[in-house]
């Protein structure tokens, strides 16, 4: 049985050795001129400098450069993907196909995923950018246990699948917070808060609290909780689901390191030992639920809800 | 490879500039009523959705009956039919794909509208006589992207509504390929594609057709501080709302002819026959105006007015203008803005006794001051007299949907023209 990566987006270059240390097999990093909702922004420099240790450690480093490109950015776009290249990146991380020309230009032997978080929903069109020069697929987080166990069935690329953490529910180009604060003519008052990612939004129907934030690619909300299936894994290794991947964004790096941790295990006991992991994994999931903060409570994300349409 | 140089938008007759590359007015249909009256009021293309695999599980979808019945209607016009296929399929989504793309060619569609590269590669392959059209939901933003869905053969790609003018007129210049741009109507706040607020909040998968707007309600705004959770304001301020006021860029139309766009979007296959008529008489009045005299081109104050006769909301010019500030979202207390209520379609008119027949589309009475409008003519307003029902008894108050009335109009109607009234 193939052992799956276990993927972590780690909150600095120090964070990247201790990761290492914890178990943590790769690495997704970047910043936000180019990436998506980083756990943390990491410059050039410190991108190399996580790269340098983390091959220390022969893990791997994958950059994040998977945003929504407007025509301003794509001319820098071969520029970036060289500097990845030459700083040892082991892939790029992809959404908009202009990555997908940059990259034919200029660094047609580096790897790349394709992520564009929730448009992965099939097979056939997670097949369709391997053709186009993908070497893994990252999945829609509303997906079912069942239909990723399809996917990685039928899939031809890599597939990555979060199994801890956040996850992104809305991307708008437009400055929703800084407009409100405008609009409120509270603007000075709180406008410099906006990108302190602190705030929630409350829904009172439902009680959710959606953590909202807003940076160079617009404003984003979040999940109201943090998906954990420490105790579910045994599937989706079985069907050799290639990488798992632990959200850090909007957590300590205590948090995540020691959730790093705790994956190891489990991952490692499921594929030695699962009987030894059927026993111990509620163990796991309490030692996770402990950890949490009171306004992040876990669930189970979409692997075991139905959506209708 | 500058294609806006290089392809004639315009040219000079006897001294005059005239545009000869006039852009297509795409108007939106959601049942085959509003498609012929889109047809009818002007439309030079009209997008409907099918059974499966669109984006408004809630339309009114067409049946392959009624699809091959718009085509056909469609056709006496010279107009094209489009159907959007734009959902994000699921595995299980993939069995009876073929079949449904092949119906769509077998009913004489002209294009498809799609997201999903599984939807584009499987009419590419079993239905190759149908045009592609790269839906917003790709959220498509830069030149180098359409250079991609170019080189995959697409026919067009509508761009992501966050586009710029200045943006688009880059992405013309460097490619070429159709382009489509919204020009009118209600939008998604997110990049459309990576909103699943819906899924999270109700289960309805947003992407699949079952979005529930929520973006459109209401919300506290709080901060964590410390590990306490805090409202960051006050019970008399406004909550905090996303909701964009609607897009209207009647105004930047001539740029847009210049340009070189190649098709104009007006959204809302779940708006009235009412809207659709309404919205595609004005933008087809302005397309044509300007085409046919681009400098000496003016927007006409009714116009304006014409179009506000139909708003749902407020308006505003979204990113083709520029980043779009508070101004153009929608906060506090903002209720239905139409002043005007569709209230009659005209069946006949008969020129001698001046006598309209009209089917009542709600409530209206004798002495009440109602407009008509309609194609290629001059909005006139009236005091309705005497009203009688289909068997000759006088009525005060025509107040059955659909019942079938007379009275006299004395400027000559057609078949088609609508009837408003005001909303007091």
């Amino acid at each position: 049985m193939n052992k799956p990566e276990l993927l972590v987006t780690p909150l600095s270059v120090q964070h990247v050795k201790k990761l290492c240390e914890a178990g943590a097999d790769a690495f997704m990093i970047g910043e936000q001129r180019y990436g998506l909702r980083m756990a943390s922004e990491f410059s050039k420099e410190q991108c190399q400098q996580a790269i340098t240790i983390a091959h220390e450690y022969g893990k791997k480093v994958y950059i994040a450069v998977n945003g929504i490109f407007h025509n301003d950015k794509v001319d820098e776009l071969n520029d970036y993907l060289l500097f990845c290249e030459q700083a040892g990146a082991d892939a790029i991380v992809f959404g908009d196909p202009a990555v997908l020309m940059a990259a034919r230009e200029s660094t047609p032997h580096l790897p790349l995923h394709w992520n564009t978080e929730t448009t992965a929903t099939n097979y056939y069109t997670c097949n369709y950018w391997g053709k186009k020069g993908a070497k893994r697929a990252v999945l829609a987080r509303e997906l079912s246990m069942d239909a990723i166990i399809e996917m990685k069935e039928n899939a031809e690329v890599e597939i990555e699948v979060q199994v801890h953490g956040m996850t992104c529910m809305f991307q708008s180009k437009r400055s929703l917070l800084g407009n409100y604060f405008l609009y409120q003519g509270k603007a000075l008052e709180i406008e410099n808060r906006k990108e302190q990612k602190n705030m929630l939004l409350h829904d009172p129907e439902r009680s959710n609290k959606y953590p909202i934030f807003e940076d160079e690619n617009g404003t984003h909300i979040m999940s109201p909780n943090d998906m954990c299936i420490i105790d579910e894994l045994a599937e989706m290794i079985e069907a050799g689901v290639d990488s798992f991947k632990i959200e850090g964004i909007l957590q300590s790096s205590e948090y995540v390191t020691a959730v790093t941790a705790l994956y190891r295990k489990a991952i490692d006991a499921c594929i030695e030992d699962p009987e030894a992991y059927e026993e111990i994994k509620d163990q796991w999931l309490e030692e996770i639920e402990a950890l949490q903060q009171p306004h992040r409570p876990l669930d189970t994300g979409f692997f075991f809800k139905e959506t209708v349409y | 490879m500058a294609t806006s140089k290089t392809e004639n938008i315009s040219t000079i007759i006897d001294g005059k500039r005239v545009i000869v590359k006039k852009p297509e007015l795409l108007a939106p249909a959601g049942n085959l009523e509003k498609l012929k009256v889109a047809v009818h009021y002007g439309a030079d293309a009209v997008f409907i959705g099918g059974q499966e695999y669109g984006l408004r599980s809630n339309a009114g979808n067409f049946t392959w009956e009624e699809m091959k019945e718009g085509v056909e209607f469609a056709k006496q016009y010279g107009a094209k039919i489009y159907v959007t296929t734009n959902i994000f399929a699921h595995n299980e989504n993939i069995d009876g794909l073929e079949d449904y793309l092949r119906g769509i060619a077998s009913a004489g569609v002209a294009g498809i509208i799609v997201a999903d590269p599984l939807i584009i590669e499987t009419c590419k392959r079993v239905a190759p006589e149908v045009e592609v059209h790269l839906s917003t939901q790709q959220s498509l933003s830069n030149w180098k992207a359409v250079k991609f869905w170019k080189e995959e053969g697409l026919h067009r790609v509508v761009l992501a509504r966050e586009t710029s003018g200045d943006e688009i007129q880059e992405m013309k210049e460097k490619v070429d390929i159709e382009i489509e741009t919204f020009i009118h109507g209600a939008m998604c706040i997110a990049y459309s594609g990576r909103c699943v607020l819906s899924n999270h909040m109700t289960a309805r998968d947003s992407n699949r057709g079952g979005c529930c707007q929520s973006c459109r309600w209401d919300y506290d705004l709080y901060e964590v501080d410390n590990g306490e959770e805090k409202a960051l304001f006050s019970k008399d301020d406004s909550p905090f709302a996303m909701s964009p006021k609607d897009l209207k860029l009647i105004e930047s139309i001539p740029r847009m002819i210049e340009m070189g766009i190649d098709s104009l979007k007006v959204e809302g296959r779940m708006k009235s026959i009412h809207y659709v008529a309404t919205v595609v008489s004005v933008y087809r009045k302005v397309i044509d105006a300007y085409c046919a005299d681009p400098d000496k081109f003016t927007i006409k104050q009714e116009w304006l007015e014409e179009l506000d006769k139909c708003a749902n909301r407020e308006t505003a010019t979204a990113f083709f203008e520029g980043v779009p500030g508070h101004e153009e979202q929608m906060f506090g207390v903002h209720g239905k803005k139409t002043k005007y209520d569709f209230a009659g379609l005209v069946l006949d008119y008969n020129e001698e006794s001046k006598i309209v027949t009209l089917q009542q589309r709600n409530y209206f009475k004798r002495g009440q001051e109602v407009e008509f409008f309609g194609p290629g003519m001059e909005n006139f307003t009236q005091i309705i007299d005497k009203i009688w029902d289909e068997k000759g008894n006088e009525l005060d108050v025509a107040k059955h949907p659909l019942q079938i009335v007379q009275f006299k109009v004395e400027r000559p109607l057609r078949p088609q023209n609508m009837m408003r009234k005001e909303l007091v």
